[in-house]
């Protein structure tokens, strides 16, 4: 299917990714152009990238060859969701971090789904503050040691997909880095419906996670996502116990809500005849 | 479905308000941001700046523009600024906890380069304070709300007319300058019913930003002031409150580049404060007595020196249509004649450190300050202070 494709296309001249060594956004950046190619999108001409702060925030902006806004920290959904309303025959998609979109963002998170916001979130999902240095994230699983938590994390961590779901999102799932396939094709599904659209990535951060967590290697970790990966329709048979320590890939939900911008439009619609 | 392309280009006002009005405040501010252009509006509820909001919910999408109540101020100026890079002008209203929430986003506009305009609608604070009340306590806050260096436009109406026209100029310099400009109004001047003339609509001048011509790719960071591309156009334009180069490439460390940027984005305005800076002044070279007032504290001002001029004292007054940047020139001449400058403000002094820096030793600068329960300083007060000493 990606024959002919070449990144280069995509992605703005004379720049290069700042990320670590063997880091998950690689195979997420990647992935998602080569769905956008197999869309049939040469190039981001019908794209709008808005992202936060974090390394995932850091894929489109200004790496994309498209239009990018970079926001602060957690408030990419609130910026694009007026750039969608005011251009909706553009794809608006957010790339964002787990502390960026479910951390500091959460409450325009929440919101976007209830709202069914015509956007594509996309979450790179590490587990940690990968930027500032490793701190702990409501993503992080229990116990894990990070430069806050080191002790092991006390917390329980974020169903960040099923917040999604439950909030009112059109389409929501997760999947890793080691499902690129199944990725891809998520991608491809996202890009061709209305509303809440939510992508989480769970990938892996061989830096700041990784080394703390007592991951060998990065094909350590992949074998992590690839062996506790379960299934969605599996998971939904099995206890909170045995669930622990699991990652529940696929999707969550895909449905026909009304969206925001038919809201929108329909409102302004009605008010225009007024006047008439 | 509507094409939004019905949004860009607006709706014309009706005739009808080409006459006098009997409007509140807030119901000047929307009219007049309307005529200004602007299309989209994103808010949260807060006293007392809620009229703002539910007038701009039933006027927007009368006129084919996008009101959206938001789940914070947060989102809110984010909201606006995100509309500001599809090429229309926007707006949110708020008060001081609000406007607190902005000044992060508010700093990523200034870093940005991002036209908008942020009307607050002060009332008394610190923290929950009195939330209906009037009070003129945000006065820094607008000039120094957020980190970092930047320089901060400011404008604040005394009247329901006066709102109306500086509510269509923080639009025009917003426009002009591309940076967040405040409406800093409060509640007892927003809440006023007064009546207002409008002018013919082809009397009034619109500014709107400069566009960049196919190919042009420096977008950000030029005291000349850049021009701005919108979303969706075909620039590619990387839009980042990080530090950037002129095509708005990130520089994170970059001694150099930081300075540039930051360097022209000040510029922009420093050097153009004679265009920015509005006044209203009486005296100023012939008078014993000064006073600098601002907003509705100087409402009183007009008895006050009807009064002093009965009594044969001699009273010069400069009063602030713009406060942020400080019109430094004006008030230094008031300075040079006056013996004193009495500075009336709801708030325990803001206003009057300023007019101390720009006076130095010429005059001596007498604070008058009220604060709580909006109880606004009176002529009589004022007379007071003139008739001191």
């Amino acid at each position: 299917m990606s024959e002919g494709f070449s990144p280069s296309n995509y992605l703005r001249p004379g720049l290069r990714f700042p990320f670590c060594p063997g880091c998950g956004l690689y195979v997420l950046s990647d992935t998602f152009l080569r769905a956008v190619y197999e869309l049939g999108y040469s190039d981001f001409r019908k794209f709008c990238f808005v992202s936060g702060i974090g390394c995932s925030s850091w894929i489109p902006s200004p790496y994309y060859l498209a239009d990018s806004v970079h926001t602060l920290h957690g408030r990419s959904i609130p910026v694009a969701t007026s750039i969608k309303l005011l251009r909706p025959d553009l794809h608006v998609v957010v790339f964002g971090g787990d502390g960026d979109i479910v951390g500091i963002g959460m409450g325009h998170f929440i919101h976007a789904a209830r709202r069914n916001t015509d956007i594509l979130v996309i979450m790179g999902n590490n587990m940690i503050y990968g930027m500032t240095g490793g701190q702990v994230a409501p993503t992080t699983p229990l116990k894990v040691r990070t430069t806050t938590t080191p002790y092991g994390s006390f917390e329980h961590p974020l169903d960040a997909a099923r917040l999604a779901a439950v909030a009112g999102a059109n389409y929501s799932a997760r999947w890793t880095t080691a499902h690129s396939k199944e990725l891809k094709e998520c991608f491809k599904k996202a890009l061709q419906m209305d509303g809440f659209r939510f992508v989480e990535v769970v990938s892996q951060c061989p830096t700041a996670y990784g080394r703390r967590a007592g991951f060998k290697d990065i094909g350590e970790m992949l074998k992590w996502f690839r062996e506790n990966a379960i299934l969605v329709a599996e998971a939904e048979k099995m206890g909170e116990e045995e669930l622990e320590n699991k990652i529940v890939v696929g999707e969550f939900v895909q449905r026909k809500r009304l969206t925001l911008m038919e809201s929108v439009y329909a409102v302004l619609k009605e008010a225009a005849q007024k006047d008439a | 479905m509507l094409n939004y392309q019905t949004i860009l280009m607006g709706v014309k006002m009706e005739g009808k308000l080409g006459t006098r009005a009997f409007l509140q405040g807030s119901e000047a501010c929307v009219e007049a941001a309307l005529i200004a252009g602007c299309r989209f509006f994103a808010g949260y509820p807060i006293s007392p700046a809620n009229e703002i909001a539910e007038h701009m919910a039933v006027r927007l999408p009368r006129v084919g523009g996008i009101f959206l109540q938001m789940e914070d101020e947060l989102a809110s100026i984010g909201a606006v600024v995100g509309a500001g890079w599809c090429g229309v002008k926007a707006m949110t209203a708020t008060s001081g906890p609000g406007f607190s929430l902005m000044q992060e986003t508010i700093g990523w506009a200034f870093m940005t380069e991002t036209p908008c305009v942020v009307v607050d609608v002060q009332r008394v604070g610190p923290g929950t304070g009195q939330a209906t009340k009037c009070a003129q306590g945000d006065v820094m806050q607008a000039r120094w709300g957020t980190h970092g260096d930047y320089m901060a436009i400011s404008l604040c109406p005394n009247s329901v007319q006066e709102i109306f026209e500086l509510t269509i100029r923080a639009f025009n310099l917003a426009e002009k300058y591309r940076t967040p400009v405040t409406l800093l109004t409060d509640e007892t001047t927003v809440h006023l019913r007064e009546h207002l003339v409008i002018p013919p609509l082809e009397s009034i001048e619109i500014v709107n930003r400069k566009k960049p011509k196919a190919g042009e790719q420096m977008f950000f960071g030029l005291e000349s002031v850049a021009p701005m591309p919108s979303i969706g156009e075909g620039f590619n334009v990387a839009v980042t409150g990080s530090t950037h180069d002129e095509r708005g490439v990130r520089f994170t460390a970059d001694p150099i580049v930081h300075r540039r940027v930051i360097e022209a984005i000040n510029n922009k305005i420093r050097k153009n404060v004679d265009d920015i800076v509005e006044v209203e002044s009486y005296n100023i070279e012939d008078c014993r007595v000064g006073i600098v007032a601002y907003g509705i504290t100087s409402r009183a001002i007009y008895e006050a020196v009807e009064e002093a001029e009965k009594r044969r004292v001699k009273v010069g007054y400069v009063r602030l249509k713009t406060l942020w940047p400080f019109p430094e020139k004006p008030v230094q001449k008031l300075a040079e004649n006056a013996e004193k400058i009495i500075v009336p403000e709801m708030n325990l002094g803001q206003i009057v450190n300023e007019v101390k820096r720009v006076a130095g030793c010429s005059a001596e600068v007498v604070p008058l300050n009220k604060i709580g329960g909006g109880e606004l300083i009176t002529p009589e007060e004022i007379l007071g202070k003139i008739l001191e000493g």
